[in-house]
């Protein structure tokens, strides 16, 4: 058991490690290479009798987590703010998908239940697929990613009535043994998951299948409502009540794997308590993300969950890709690719449509009809659903699981299409700007909120540039908040929590913390990842600048240089030179140090020995000396003796 | 309340000049003569406009006296007119503060008078070089008061300088008692 356990997730983790990589170097995205190593590993899953169904239904936690992250991005009212695609495209993208697949199951000699079956889990897209794809390509923030996800959150939202509804479309007298058969097989393997409770959407949906059946019967409808209302009622208050001081506590203790247990737990649990009263797990989830959104926690909480999910979705995929039947596909080649064709082109041509009535530009609506034109991950689970109501025949879900298990392969060539053929041609006709893509994320991340990072805070906010604040003491978080900053808990030393603090799209990071060696870990990490951000970094003395330099820092600030050379200034004043005179002589011994260090740190670059090194170093030291003392003399500060002056104007 | 003068002195390098300190040091402690080191006060060129403006209110006979360089004032001079003459303070529709009050240009130049002749290397007479800072009166009405120079300020001779510091001291005496005797005439 062990063994074969083993063996399993090695070759899951090397057919990831191997082929995602390579999809990723060759620009065609991680989720087409976990497709790709599904396809490749099935042989093998074949041969040692793996269920890769019933592992999928295990990896749809992923998508659960993917919901909580996005939840996370989502502060209330940017939620709110959003209400109107989600509504409007969302439930027009479901409805019209929808009746057009009825009406064409119907032309092509369906009965009008199946049509509407079929067309209700056909309209659905994959979230995992597409979120992946739009995180990966950072284009979440852009008018195609909100309005593609506000579509997926209404198609999540809307599976729970279509569960609902489903039953009504059971086909009156059933589907004889095939359904018999159903329930025993496929549905069989949806139970298991749904015995995990809450194993993703799909349990989340089946956990549901039952939860709905027990409460129909010892509940009515409104008694079902109400239970479902106070639930999301108590995940709401308990994100905000409870999890806070949790996480406080928690993070007080120091110890890390502690906070990543917590953020597990928050996750896990949510998704069991909705399984149970039989609503959609990614939406409980979802939901917690929202309450959470704006805590201190919140980029903790992501670069926590991050690593989980983005494993469990690559899990995910893989087993799409080891469900793929090419037996079937061999064995009807025509119709399979017929139907691929058919579903894709509508899809596709709906959300086009759709997306121009919403007066999106013309990039926008190709991005956003490609993205979105394939089957989803829910249609697998509502297939399984329907076999076991007897809603649909089982050789039709096989052909249309496999369809679109296919139309999922094709989406990320679908977004390379779009990329490289029809984005250009539309940037041509439409140009979005900049500040629309990026105007949620804060220019400037601040990393470390001690004496320094207080106040270039005080200063940015005064001017009104707003900073996304990091720091790893939840006392000093804790009050700074009660100030009215904004300011997250974690270690910003830790790449996930950089990309979730926005680095991604943020234009500068301080780096102000107290601490050398760390610093000068996050100069470089953000250095390697970033490459477009300008790095303006904390050093404790001038050898610690250097380094920084040298690792990628755009500008190092020595936290005692200014100080000390105010101080000496000062000094002077006191000594009689005049205020100008004094201040001429500090900046011009700072440019000079400045230069100095600059040049040392490019020489080590160069490798010049050290001796040569000092030797030059010792030079500009004495030619400053030199320098300084004769501006004293003359008292100019550098300045050309006096305009005209000195007795031989006549010769100028 | 006597009439005041207001001296701005701007003057990068107070210490290496010999004229313009030594007219200053003449003039300071004279009664009803403030006299504020521009470049003392705002090394930084960081004008405090509130402190300025109170100051160019309290006073009656405003004076900026600078070196000649490169035919006008020090940066810090002209910095400081930028930010103190502020819009409906000192002109436009609501900028009456300065209205009346007398404006004198004192400034000591490094050349001889004759090489700001039309035939000189300098070509254009100091008065007409000036003529920013009588536009600058112009446009907050106020008087624009005869130039003082000093020329060939950095050979002059002791006697010379002397005298001119005396002529500056008259010419504010001059004007200072101008006001009170128009204050008088006006009852």
């Amino acid at each position: 058991m062990t063994t074969s356990f083993l063996f399993l997730a090695t070759l899951f983790l090397g057919a990831a490690v191997i082929i995602v990589p390579l999809f990723q170097r060759l620009g065609l995205g991680s989720v087409l290479g976990y497709l790709v190593a599904g396809v490749a590993i099935a042989p093998v899953l074949r041969w040692l009798g793996a269920d890769a169904v019933q592992i999928s239904h295990i990896a749809e936690f992923g998508v659960v987590m993917m919901l909580f992250l996005v939840g996370l991005e989502l502060e209330p009212k940017k939620l709110w703010r959003l209400r109107v695609p989600i509504i409007g495209i969302g439930g027009a993208q479901v409805l019209v998908t929808a009746a057009a697949m009825w009406g064409l199951g119907q032309v092509f000699g369906l009965d009008w239940r199946m049509a509407l079956a079929l067309g209700l889990a056909l309209a659905l897209s994959s979230t995992a697929i597409v979120l992946q794809t739009l995180n990966e390509k950072g284009q979440m923030a852009t008018p195609a990613g909100q309005n593609s996800f506000s579509v997926l959150l209404f198609q999540d939202i809307a599976v729970i009535p279509i569960l609902a509804v489903l039953p009504f479309l059971a086909h009156p007298g059933g589907f004889g043994l095939a359904g018999g058969e159903g329930h025993s097989g496929s549905s069989g393997a949806g139970h298991d998951a749904g015995g995990h409770d809450a194993s993703g959407h799909g349990a989340g949906g089946h956990g549901g299948e039952e939860a709905i059946f027990d409460l129909t019967q010892n509940l009515s409808a409104w008694g079902q409502a109400g239970v479902s209302i106070g639930v999301i009622i108590a995940i709401i208050f308990g994100g905000r009540y409870a999890i806070r001081p949790l996480f406080r506590v928690i993070a007080r203790t120091h110890i890390r794997e502690l906070f990543t247990a917590v953020a597990l737990l928050i996750v896990v649990g949510i998704a069991f308590l909705m399984g149970a009263i039989g609503l959609s797990a990614a939406l409980g989830t979802f939901i917690a993300g929202v309450v959470l959104a704006d805590s201190e926690y919140r980029h903790e909480l992501e670069s926590d969950i991050e690593p989980f999910k983005g494993l469990l979705l690559g899990l995910f995929f893989i087993t799409v890709g080891a469900q793929i039947n090419f037996n079937t596909l061999f064995g009807e080649p025509l119709v399979i690719f017929g139907l691929l064709a058919g579903l894709v082109v509508l899809k596709a041509v709906i959300i086009f449509g759709l997306a121009t009535v919403a007066r999106l530009d013309l990039s926008s609506r190709f991005t956003m009809a490609l993205l979105l034109a394939q089957g989803g991950e829910f249609a697998f689970v509502l297939f399984g659903f329907m076999i076991a109501e007897d809603v649909l025949p089982r050789e039709l879900t096989d052909r249309f699981t496999l369809v679109v298990a296919l139309s999922m392969l094709l989406t990320p060539m679908l977004v390379i299409f779009n990329e490289r053929v029809l984005q250009p041609a539309s940037q041509s006709r439409s140009n979005p700007s900049a500040d629309d893509v990026y105007d949620e994320g804060n220019p400037v991340i601040v990393a470390g909120f001690g004496r320094m990072g207080t106040i270039i805070i005080r200063m940015l906010q005064g001017l009104g540039v707003s900073a996304t604040v990091l720091d790893h003491d939840p006392d000093q978080i804790d009050l700074m908040r009660r100030f009215g900053h904004r300011a997250f808990y974690g270690d910003a030393s830790r790449l996930e929590l950089l990309e979730s603090a926005g680095a991604g799209s943020a234009r500068v990071l301080i780096v102000a913390i107290d601490n050398s060696d760390k610093t000068l870990e996050i100069v470089e990490l953000a250095r390697r990842h970033f490459p477009h951000l300008r790095i303006v970094a904390r050093a404790r003395e001038r050898r610690d600048a250097m380094t920084l330099l040298k690792a990628g820092a755009d500008e190092v600030v020595r936290e005692t240089f200014e100080g000390a050379v105010q101080m000496s200034q000062r000094a002077l004043e006191f000594l009689g030179t005049r205020p100008f005179a004094a201040r001429q002589a500090a900046q011009r011994f700072e440019t000079y140090d400045i230069a100095l260090m600059r040049d040392w740190a490019r020489m080590e670059e160069q490798g010049i020995g050290e001796k040569e090194r000092i030797e030059r170093v010792r030079q500009a030291t004495e030619d400053l000396a030199n320098l300084l003392v004769e501006d004293q003399k003359s008292g100019q500060g550098g300045r050309p003796e006096g305009w005209q002056g000195s007795g031989n104007a006549d010769e100028r | 309340m006597p009439p005041k003068a207001l001296i701005l002195f701007a003057h990068p390098d107070e210490d290496g000049s010999s004229a313009g300190a030594s007219l200053l040091n003449r003039i300071e402690g004279e009664p009803d003569i403030e006299v504020r080191r521009l470049y003392d006060l705002y090394p930084d060129f960081n004008v405090d406009v509130g402190v300025e403006q109170a100051a160019w209110e309290a006073a009656d006979v405003i004076v900026l006296q600078h070196p000649f360089y490169w035919y006008s004032s020090p940066a810090l001079l002209k910095e400081y007119l930028d930010v103190v003459l502020e819009h409906n303070w000192a002109y436009g529709t609501e900028g009456k503060a300065l209205a009346g009050k007398s404006l004198l240009t004192v400034t000591t130049a490094a050349s001889q008078e004759e090489n700001y002749r039309p035939d000189g290397y300098n070509k254009f007479p100091v008065e007409t070089l000036l003529l920013p800072f009588e536009a600058t009166a112009n446009l907050c009405s106020m008087t624009y008061e005869k130039p003082v120079v000093v020329y060939d300020a950095d050979r002059i001779e002791p006697e010379a300088l002397k005298a001119a510091g005396e002529g500056y001291v008259q010419t504010l005496r001059h004007l200072l008692a101008r006001r009170t005797g128009g204050e008088g005439a006006a009852q």
